[in-house]
């Protein structure tokens, strides 16, 4: 029996904690296991897929011999050696083939795969084979696709009120349009995975991915067996936001269709060329809007037509596309709105997730609107988006009619603006334009509101499974996947609160189809808040039962038997809380549970675009102020204030981490990354040599991240927390309108000008010379 | 070659000697340190250069003392090696964390980890070669290690934290060993001479031995830092054979400074050249720092970026608008010439069978001179145009201008039409716009991924415009960020 005095310690690592990722010092000395650093079963062979060179057409011929043939081949697969279902759509919409059959549908698609005793071996006989094809003019580009009426899926349409009377009614009217690229994910460790061939023709697989469930199933159609011949595991992945939800299935298959063929352990890793050329991206989108407004700059009516470009297949483009519908209005009340979005087809790589999931694109459609009525109304920006904030009596309701019931971007915005002194700094700024021939600054605040839950319905649901061994020492696991996100840690830290034992007790195991069954992907900022629940529901069945036992064994009453750190007080003794554990054991207490979580009050009717989709909303708000240079369209972040509301913080270390990567991102997706398709729908940008995301350079030299202080979730999640994955990626709208704003000083800030994302130094050195040319 | 060669590759790995009889002349760094002794600590993000996830801290002999640099693994070819000591990021702790590792951990430098054993490795070696002064040297040490979770926040403050603490007595200890070690070897003077499956790979240690080992392999393909080089074999998949090394090559690692020249031998890295480069000019140290990362530059020759005949490669232009020439030496002998005839079109440079470049001759009195590289991203990015302009103003009239571009045509060349509209014309705005319209007609630019052709034009007339305005007085502000704004918000 321990004293009562060591009752006044806490744990280390409850919640709140700002505690180090669980795998910080595995990460900096190496240690660290990703797929390819698993040490490969002896005689692992290497994969590699060939392709036509062609965007679109029938294959008339395949020739495979000089394949089979190469140094070191010891297998080649095709269509017709998929014993299953070829297809990998997560929507199971039959067009995501392993391997192209009769057409291709993208340059680069792949047609055969081979698999070589070194991975060097398999990529050059792979650029042996011979794949003729029929070709057919590709359409590649938004206009093309639009031209043609070339679409993926039916157009889908949010109403509320009536936009056209709306628009006729309007004091003023303005029209404008944009368009925004896709973006890379970029995730540093590339798509892989390595199967291990199991008796009776069964498959383990060790896969980077976001999606294991998904990864399983459809393993499982691709070989013809049912789901329970197929593991997958997932310790962690090097990066994915987004990437590896659906599209890390195609990689997986093929290896599990060689390891099966071949009976060795098989992988499949793609190189950076072939992960960028082959492998899904953000929705480029386009959207134009016809606003009506009265003199102040309010917004009375609006009506938005949007179109994405979703590549070759559905896999995930509804959904994204209707989340981009969701986010249109982003913090602001649209009264009589239409939102109408084209899903287009075009002969690329089918895009896919990617952090945000088409919110960031709808969103940066609204800001640009209120944006170019605040350029009409000769306003700061930043008054015109006060003005049109939901909050007020009568202005809470959302396109989709959903109430927002907690609008606290009100009381953040003004916050942000006295802390990063934004009237001052809008002074000094037009002050030294006014005097500046070359140079020009910019600053803009824009806000998010960005709405949690997966609008699927049915997706939000999570498993976990706890086991506590008689030694007191915690297993805990559960369908959430680390992607460097810190999710492992935060429901661990969740688990550490309700058992009051210090973190360190509790091992972090690897996400595995075989503990937890049919879960979700990690995707939808949704991990901690689903995982984390259900971690909590698990232990608070073994906590009851735990209390169950010590009722009886020490005859007291429920209320006396509380979980204090590491120890356990039964009415007025102190148990360690291994001891109780050894003891619950003999007395045949059963030490494992499950848990499940359902995300309550969620529900969507997407024939009427009405509901309630999201659970809640997450909100933050960024300053940004730049430089460009008017010569060469150069230009800088200089300082970045963020004021962001992730409800009462899990792990603040962590959420800031997610604020900042997210926001440098969101920045990245804005400004340097481009991706260049050539004539012959032959992506350019597929390395870092071309494709260029954020270095250490472009941080801003200032940058304040601050977690809302007031800020707690109004809804029931674990802890009070907001999910905080994908929202702040859109803080980076403000660097977009700070450069916006520095063109626009260009001519009196009179207009909006004509600048699509990313803002590249071209874009933005064309966009200046327009103005230019206007206003002399 | 004679019996003064050796065949095999013998290297510190960490801090143990091993003998290594390479397999293949073409495996790089990264392959063996993964495939052989299975340090999966170092990572792949893209085989070419560019993420800086394999970096590794490697340990060479300069002056008779170890120096550190932080290279790239996967485009470095393992026998580049021979003699040197690779730290990877397993040999980095021992029983404890090193201060940037412990500093990453602290200040959650780490999110999914990937980049981390890179940024380790680079920080490591900001650490071993004095520490950080500041925001800039932190960046420039860092450029090279992409990282797509963290914002680089983290990362800074644990530079800042970290990289400059004293080494520890058991580091001090260890590294004095590792050069006793690597002088031992030095000592022996042995050329590399490597009998590999695909082929030999040859690394001499003179001009002569390399000019015979050329003549005796006229189709061998030469290598310096492989910063070029090395992407062939990772992303285009070919098979070099023969390789001969010119880094080796003791005369040609060394720069001589004559009254007029810098005269830069080939196998001169970057980083070694910098300094000397930004004493000639200011603007063309700043260049200089932009190529590439600190991990190119700690590789990447001059001679190199110049024999590979790019359109877009960044010193080409700037030297051809000093005046530069270059000294080219063979079995026959040695010639030199001016660097601007060097690039004869496309693909094709004036260097004739068994010959390779020796010197490369810098000015050093130059006229009033500037380049400017112009890129999507501004820090480790390959140009989209490069400007470079060398122009004589007396008594307010242009005197002589040399003006080049780069990324305007299948070579870098001069801005012909552009320097005669200049000529002998009033240093003003007016002749500044005639000269851009000359200028258009000096180049006929193409589209691609980095830029159209309409904004490439553009910019190089909006080029010669900055340089004019920074000729004048009062100079208006041209740079995007004033250190003084910058001190104003960083500390308000
Ligand atoms: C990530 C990355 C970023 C880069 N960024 C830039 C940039 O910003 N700007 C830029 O200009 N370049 C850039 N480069 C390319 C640049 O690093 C190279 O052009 C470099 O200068 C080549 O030098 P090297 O010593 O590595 O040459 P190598 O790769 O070894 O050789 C290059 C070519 O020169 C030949 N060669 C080498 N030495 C000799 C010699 N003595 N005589 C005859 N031929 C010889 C080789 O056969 C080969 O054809 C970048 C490269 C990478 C990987
Ligand atoms: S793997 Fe990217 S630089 Fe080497
Ligand atoms: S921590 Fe993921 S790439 Fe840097």
């Amino acid at each position: 029996m321990a004293e009562l005095t060591r009752q006044k310690e806490r744990i280390r690592g409850g919640v709140a904690q700002a505690l180090a990722h669980d795998s910080a010092s595995k990460h900096v000395t190496g240690q660290a296991v990703y797929v390819d650093d698993i040490p490969e079963p002896q005689g692992t062979l290497h994969i590699a897929v060939g392709s036509a060179a062609v965007a679109q057409g029938r294959i008339t011929n395949l020739n495979l011999d000089a394949v089979r043939a190469a140094p070191g081949v010891v297998c080649v697969l095709t269509a017709d050696d998929i014993p299953g279902l070829n297809d990998v759509s997560p929507t199971h919409s039959g067009d995501d083939p392993v391997l192209a059959g009769e057409r291709v549908n993208f340059f680069g698609q792949p047609v055969f795969a081979v698999a070589a005793e070194t991975f060097m071996q398999a990529k050059a006989a792979a650029r042996l084979g011979v794949v003729d094809c029929a070709a057919d003019t590709p359409v590649l580009t938004i206009d093309q696709a639009l031209a043609k009426n070339y679409l993926i899926s039916q157009d889908h349409e949010m109403v509320r009120g009536d936009a056209a009377a709306g628009l006729k009614a309007a004091r003023n009217r303005l029209s404008g349009q944009m368009e925004m690229g896709g973006q890379d994910h970029f995730y540093l460790e590339g798509q892989v995975s390595m199967a291990v061939p199991m008796e009776d023709g069964d498959v383990l697989i060790h896969c980077s991915t976001q999606h294991p469930s998904e990864v399983q199933h459809n393993i499982a159609h691709v070989l013809d067996r049912p789901a329970n011949a197929v593991t997958v595991e997932v310790r962690r992945m090097g990066g994915a936001f987004g990437g590896k939800e659906s599209q890390a299935a195609q990689w997986a298959a093929l290896a599990a269709l060689v390891a099966v063929r071949t009976g060795r352990a098989a992988k499949c890793r793609l190189d950076r060329d072939d992960d960028m050329s082959l492998t899904g991206k953000r929705h480029e989108l386009a959207g134009k809007w016809t606003v009506g407004y009265d003199d102040d700059g309010r917004i009375t009516a609006a009506d938005v037509e949007m179109a994405t470009r979703c590549g070759n297949s559905k896999d995930l483009s509804d959904a994204i596309s209707d989340r981009a519908m969701f986010h249109l209005d982003n913090a602001y009340y649209l009264d009589q709105v239409r939102i109408l979005c084209k899903r287009l087809r075009t002969d690329t790589v089918s895009n896919t997730a990617f952090r945000g999931f088409g919110g960031p694109q709808g969103m940066m459609i609204g800001e640009r609107m209120i944006e170019s009525v605040a350029r009409a109304v000769g306003k700061d920006p930043l008054d015109v988006r006060k003005l049109n904030f939901y909050g007020d009596e009568g202005r809470n309701t959302t396109p989709y009619h959903m109430q927002v019931e907690d609008f606290v971007l009100g009381d953040m915005i003004a916050e942000l603006e006295t802390t990063s002194d934004y009237r001052a700094r809008r002074k000094a700024i037009t002050a030294f334009n006014e005097s500046s021939p070359v140079i020009k600054r910019g600053l803009a605040l824009t806000p998010v509101k960005f709405g949690i839950s997966f609008t699927t319905t049915f997706l939000n649901q999570a498993g976990a499974l706890i086991h506590i061994y008689k030694d007191g020492s915690i297993l805990l696991n559960h369908g959430g996947t680390e992607m460097g996100q810190g999710l492992f840690l935060k429901v661990a830290q969740v688990v550490a609160e309700e058992f009051q034992t210090d973190v360190d007790r509790i091992k972090i195991t690897a996400t595995n189809t075989a503990k937890v069954p049919n879960t979700s992907a990690t995707a939808a900022s949704s991990g901690t808040d689903m995982n984390g629940m259900a971690a909590m529901i698990a232990a608070r069945t073994i906590k009851r039962r735990l209390i169950a036992f010590a009722c009886n064994q020490y005859k007291v009453e429920e209320s006396d038997v509380e979980f204090i750190p590491n120890q356990v007080r039964i009415g007025n003794q102190v148990v360690d809380f291994d001891d109780l554990i050894g003891q619950a054991y003999l007395n045949r207490v059963q030490l494992s549970a499950t848990g499940f979580y359902r995300t309550p009050k969620i529900h969507y009717d997407r024939t009427t675009a009405s509901g309630r989709p999201f659970y809640y909303f997450a909100y933050g708000a960024a300053v940004a102020e730049v430089a460009i240079d008017t010569l060469t369209g150069e230009n800088r972040v200089l300082a970045v204030d963020i004021l962001h509301d992730v409800g009462q913080s899990l792990n603040p270390a962590i959420d800031i981490g997610q604020i900042e990567g997210g926001f440098i991102q969101g920045m990245g997706w804005l400004t340097t990354e481009e991706l260049w398709w050539d004539d012959s729908g032959r992506l350019r940008t597929h390395a870092p040599s071309t494709y260029k995301i954020p270095t250490c350079g472009d941080r801003p030299a200032h940058m304040k991240v601050k977690l809302w202080e007031k800020g707690r979730n109004a809804e029931a999640t674990i802890h009070r927390s907001k999910a905080v994955g994908e929202p702040p990626l859109m803080l980076a709208m403000s660097v977009f309108h700070a450069i916006s704003d520095a063109l626009s000083s260009l001519d009196g800030y009179r207009t909006v000008p004509d600048l699509d994302a990313p803002a590249t130094p071209e874009r933005i050195l064309m966009a200046a010379q327009k103005l230019k040319a206007k206003s002399r | 070659m004679t019996a003064e060669t050796r065949s095999t590759v013998r290297l510190l790995l960490g801090w143990t000697p091993v003998d290594i009889a390479v397999a293949d002349s073409n495996q790089t760094v990264l392959q063996y340190l993964r495939d052989q002794p299975q340090l999966k600590g170092s990572k792949e993000g893209c085989a070419e250069g560019d993420c800086g996830a394999c970096t590794v801290v490697v340990g060479a002999l300069k002056d008779g003392a170890i120096r550190y640099s932080a290279v790239n693994a996967c485009i470095l070819f393992l026998p580049a090696m021979d003699g040197k000591q690779i730290l990877s990021v397993e040999q980095v702790a021992d029983t404890e964390l090193h201060p940037v590792q412990q500093a990453l951990v602290e200040l959650h430098g780490s999110q999914c980890g990937y980049c981390t054993p890179g940024i380790v490795n680079s920080l490591l070696c900001l650490n071993l070669n004095g520490g950080a002064a500041d925001r800039q040297a932190i960046d420039d040490a860092l450029i090279g290690n992409l990282c797509r979770c963290t914002g680089y926040g983290p990362i800074i403050e644990a530079a800042e934290k970290a990289c400059s603490t004293e080494l520890s007595a058991a580091w001090k200890t260890r590294i004095a060993a590792a050069q006793k070690q690597l002088l031992s070897w030095a000592a022996d003077d042995q050329a590399l001479a490597l009998e590999t499956r695909n082929g030999p790979y040859l690394a001499p240690k003179t001009p002569d031995q390399l000019a015979a080992a050329l003549d005796a392999h006229p189709a061998a393909t030469l290598v310096a830092g492989a910063t070029d080089v090395g992407l062939w074999v990772t992303k285009l998949g070919r098979s070099l054979n023969p390789l001969i090394s010119v880094a080796e090559v003791a005369d040609l690692q060394s720069m001589r400074l004559t009254d007029s020249h810098l005269e830069i031998g080939a196998a001169v890295t970057y980083s070694e050249a910098h300094q000397a480069l930004s004493e000639i000019s200011e603007s063309l140290g700043e260049l200089v720092r932009r190529i590439g990362s600190r991990q190119v530059r700690n590789s990447g020759t001059i001679g190199g970026n110049i024999a590979n005949g790019s359109p877009i490669g960044d010193m080409p232009p700037a030297l051809i608008a000093m005046g530069a020439s270059l000294v080219l030496r063979s079995r026959a002998g040695r010639r030199e010439i001016p660097l601007q005839d060097f690039f004869i079109e496309y693909g094709k440079q004036d260097l004739r069978p068994g010959e390779f470049v020796g010197r490369v001759l810098v000015p050093r009195k130059l006229d009033t001179f500037r380049c400017y590289k112009v890129s999507k991203r501004f820090d480790q990015d390959i140009t989209a145009v490069l400007g470079a302009f060398n122009i004589a103003i007396e008594n307010g009239a242009v005197v002589s201008a040399r003006i080049a571009y780069g990324g305007m045509a299948g070579v870098p060349a001069r801005a012909v039409g552009c320097e005669a509209a200049l000529t002998g014309k009033p240093w003003n705005m007016k002749t500044i716009e005639t000269a851009k319209v000359a200028l258009d007609a000096d180049f006929k630019p193409m589209t691609d991924m980095r830029a159209s052709a309409a904004y490439r034009t553009l910019a190089a007339r909006n080029l010669l415009e900055r340089f004019y305005l920074e000729t004048q007085n009062p100079a208006v502000a041209l740079e995007l960020a004033s250190r003084n704004h910058m001190k104003g918000l960083v500390d308000g």
